[in-house]
């Protein structure tokens, strides 16, 4: 267990004896999670690359350090599961299955991206994947995230809506209103707090009252609470089957599920808010130390110390991930602009004059086609 | 089908929209404060608990911001959601989701996840409400791309419009007026002569299908009075000013053509002009401050496909730039009313 600001406390090192839910995981699918969190790695590092060079553009936020979090939490759930997150969200698209190259493409600005350009860095949606974005402004996918799970709710069905958010959400308006709705109906959705303790430059203890004992957050909405270590992805596993599951309603009978849960999962993030983050707010002592317990590497020793996996094997998938990057890289470079008349579709599904119905971005209608060909998750609705 | 002068309110109009739909599609939903076991706090959704269950007919808490979220999120999700605001004034606190999240989530996931979801609730002026209680939406949020919205004056047009948008595929923004929603209660003393035969929808047979499809399209205007003189451009309740005055006006041998435009999105242009190229005068009433408002809108399009068509200067007749006061007197004179509507007319007209 670890507090909410971060210091272990003891239970966190607890020896692993084969009953959590993260050691029935076989090494293939250990290794798959491994390489997820890999390739969200290598995917900011060239992202803050592209940044640089300018080929992607406006507010960008790097998820460096927490991809335990999204990596572990996606893990827990069903692929029908859909999830929503805010601005930060590259990771989450990657870990729900978004191929990097509509992911980077998006941030390119090009027709091929998952929003066919229009969105950008701060808004990664993806139908087929159940990914019902990225959100820009702080707190408010959290009202939304309740609706996907009253919708749930309304049809009976046996799902769960994963709803992220930062610790700077905690302080809005918009995530308590969602808190409350989602106890008093009880539905089914998992808020999952990603807290890295900063909300831009200001330090959870500035900034959110009761920081250092955030259950009291979700007892105000008599609703449950759990905490895990973001920094370990087995941890965040453990703890989001068991939340997840609790939380899960039974297909027809909506009423039998333990309702909603805040989890708070602690993290770091390595980088700044957003690409034009100066950090004058923290030490370099402390990310530093922070690194030191690094999500990829605490994953890597594990397995290697298990024996479940060699040093080569991860070089090899580090190397598979790098590679996966780079020709996202070149898709995205190599992608054509949007045409200048996109500008007037997608405004209205039912258009009138001067707008104009839009053509679904290619990821769609390749996950569509292979749909269609039963090679692929079905099309919801 | 036709429809008629019989005894039939706003209200009921509202009420037998939502509930046909609810029947059609169950999809559909009513969700806001007071709408269910309160029976409505201006009795729109009276009865309707009864008739569908708390499932699908849904009190929340004084909560804005999270169910107009909510609603959006499950509109994403599927469901076709109406989401009442006991008035548009409280809409202001749920403004990042209505107008940041309603009508820009197709255009920011690139055509990925509409958000089929209907706003409904009292738009306006109610009777000494004060100014944070009086707010006139339609300016502020007709500016906005991505929504629909639909200001309709009759119940006729109320059950024809608030249906369409229902089924429409984008969000919808359909206001109300508290001081519309009871007239018709008794007959056509309470409505302009020039409604006549047009207030009702037609009678709902309990036996037949056929009531469902009373559809009244967006974007397509409705010339309420035709006349030769000088064109009033409205919609929602001002247009029943406009009436008066047009009756006025009838015994100075002004003889206006009156314009309800029934939606500002879509806004359908082409009957004002082919109007004003009749007239080649316009007066434009709306509700809302003048200062770039849908007076002012109309007005410059007018200016810009009409020009040379008119003999004067367009005039606007607004709410005065003012906050909604309190004092029933000064209200009345700061909203549009028919007075001003009068003497927009004898104006613009060189009749004064």
């Amino acid at each position: 267990m670890t507090t909410a600001t971060g210091k272990k406390s003891s239970s966190s090192s607890q020896p692993r004896d084969g009953g959590r839910p993260s050691d029935q995981l076989d090494d293939q699918r250990l290794l798959e999670l491994l390489y997820d969190m890999m390739l969200i790695r290598r995917f900011e590092e060239r992202t803050m690359q592209s940044y640089m060079q300018q080929k992607i553009g406006g507010f960008c936020h790097i998820y460096t350090g927490q991809e335990a979090v999204a990596v572990g939490s996606i893990a827990a759930l069903r692929p029908d599961d859909p999830v929503i997150t805010a601005y930060r969200d590259h990771g989450h698209a990657l870990a729900r299955g978004m191929h990097p190259r509509y992911c980077m493409a998006e941030m390119f600005g090009k027709i091929t991206g998952c929003a066919k350009g229009k969105g950008g860095s701060m808004h990664m949606f993806d139908r087929p994947n159940e990914m019902y974005g990225g959100h820009a402004i702080v707190g408010g996918q959290c009202p939304l995230g309740v609706g996907i799970a009253f919708a749930i709710q309304y049809q009976k069905l046996d799902r769960v809506c994963l709803c992220y958010l930062g610790d700077g959400a905690l302080n809005q308006g918009a995530f308590h209103e969602a808190m409350n709705l989602a106890a008093i109906w009880k539905l089914p959705i998992v808020f999952a707090l990603e807290n890295n303790m900063y909300s831009m430059g200001t330090h959870i203890e500035r900034g959110t009252s009761a920081a250092h004992d955030l259950s009291v957050k979700a007892a105000a909405y008599d609703m449950r609470y759990a905490e895990c270590d973001g920094m370990d992805m087995c941890e965040v596993y453990d703890c989001f089957v068991d939340q997840v599951a609790r939380t899960r309603p039974d297909e027809g009978d909506p009423d039998n599920s333990e309702g909603p849960v805040l989890i708070n999962v602690v993290t770091y993030r390595y980088q700044g808010h957003s690409m034009s983050d100066p950090q004058k707010y923290r030490t370099r002592e402390e990310v530093g130390e922070k690194q030191n317990e690094d999500p990829i590497t605490t994953l890597s020793r594990q397995l290697m110390d298990q024996q479940r996996a060699t040093q080569e094997q991860l070089n090899e998938l580090d190397a598979e991930a790098k590679k996966a990057v780079l020709e996202a890289v070149k898709f995205a470079g190599d992608s054509p602009e949007p045409e200048l008349d996109e500008l007037y579709t997608d405004v209205y599904l039912e258009p009138y004059p001067p707008y104009r119905k839009g053509d679904l971005p290619q990821m769609v209608e390749e996950a569509e086609d292979r749909a269609r060909d039963g090679d692929g998750r079905q099309k919801q609705d | 089908m036709t429809t008629t002068d019989r005894k039939y309110q706003y209200r009921e109009a509202l009420r037998e929209a939502m509930i046909e739909e609810m029947h059609r599609d169950e999809r559909v939903f009513l969700m806001g404060e007071e709408v269910a076991y309160y029976n409505g706090a201006y009795k729109v959704s009276q009865g309707m608990l009864d008739t569908f269950g708390p499932r699908r007919v849904i009190d929340t808490p004084i909560s804005e911001t999270g169910f107009s979220g909510l609603g959006i999120g499950a509109a994403m999700y599927g469901l076709r959601p109406i989401i009442e605001f006991m008035s548009w004034s409280f809409c202001l606190v749920a403004a990042d989701q209505i107008i940041n999240n309603a009508p820009k989530m197709l255009y920011m996931s690139g055509g990925q996840f509409g958000v089929p979801i209907v706003f409904r609730g009292n738009n306006g002026a109610g009777g000494q409400l004060g100014s944070t209680h009086s707010w006139c939406v339609e300016s502020l949020w007709a500016h906005v791309p991505g929504l629909k919205m639909a200001l309709p004056a009759t119940p006729r047009d109320a059950k024809g419009l608030l249906k369409t948008a229902i089924r429409d595929p984008d969000p919808v923004f359909f206001l109300e007026s508290e001081r519309i929603l009871g007239i018709g209660a008794h007959g056509d003393k309470d409505f302009s002569r020039y409604l006549h035969g047009k207030w009702a929808p037609p009678e709902v047979d309990e036996d037949s299908d056929e009531n469902e499809d009373f559809l009244v399209p967006f974007g397509q205007a409705d010339i309420v009075k035709s006349g030769a003189d000088c064109t009033i451009v409205t919609a929602g309740r001002p247009l029943h000013f406009a009436l008066e005055a047009a009756e006025q006006l009838e015994k100075e041998d002004i003889d206006c053509e009156v314009i309800d435009l029934r939606t500002y999105r879509p806004l359908d242009l082409q009957t004002v002009l082919q109007s004003v190229r009749k007239t080649n005068y316009c007066v434009v009433v709306d509700q809302s401050w003048p200062f770039a408002s849908v007076a002012a809108e109309v007005a410059m399009q007018v200016y810009e496909h009409a020009m040379d068509d008119l003999d004067n200067k367009v005039i606007r007749v607004n709410s005065d730039d003012v906050p909604a006061p309190y004092n029933r007197r000064l209200e009345q004179e700061m909203l549009p009313n028919t007075r001003k509507i009068i003497e927009a007319v004898r104006t613009v007209t060189y009749n004064t």
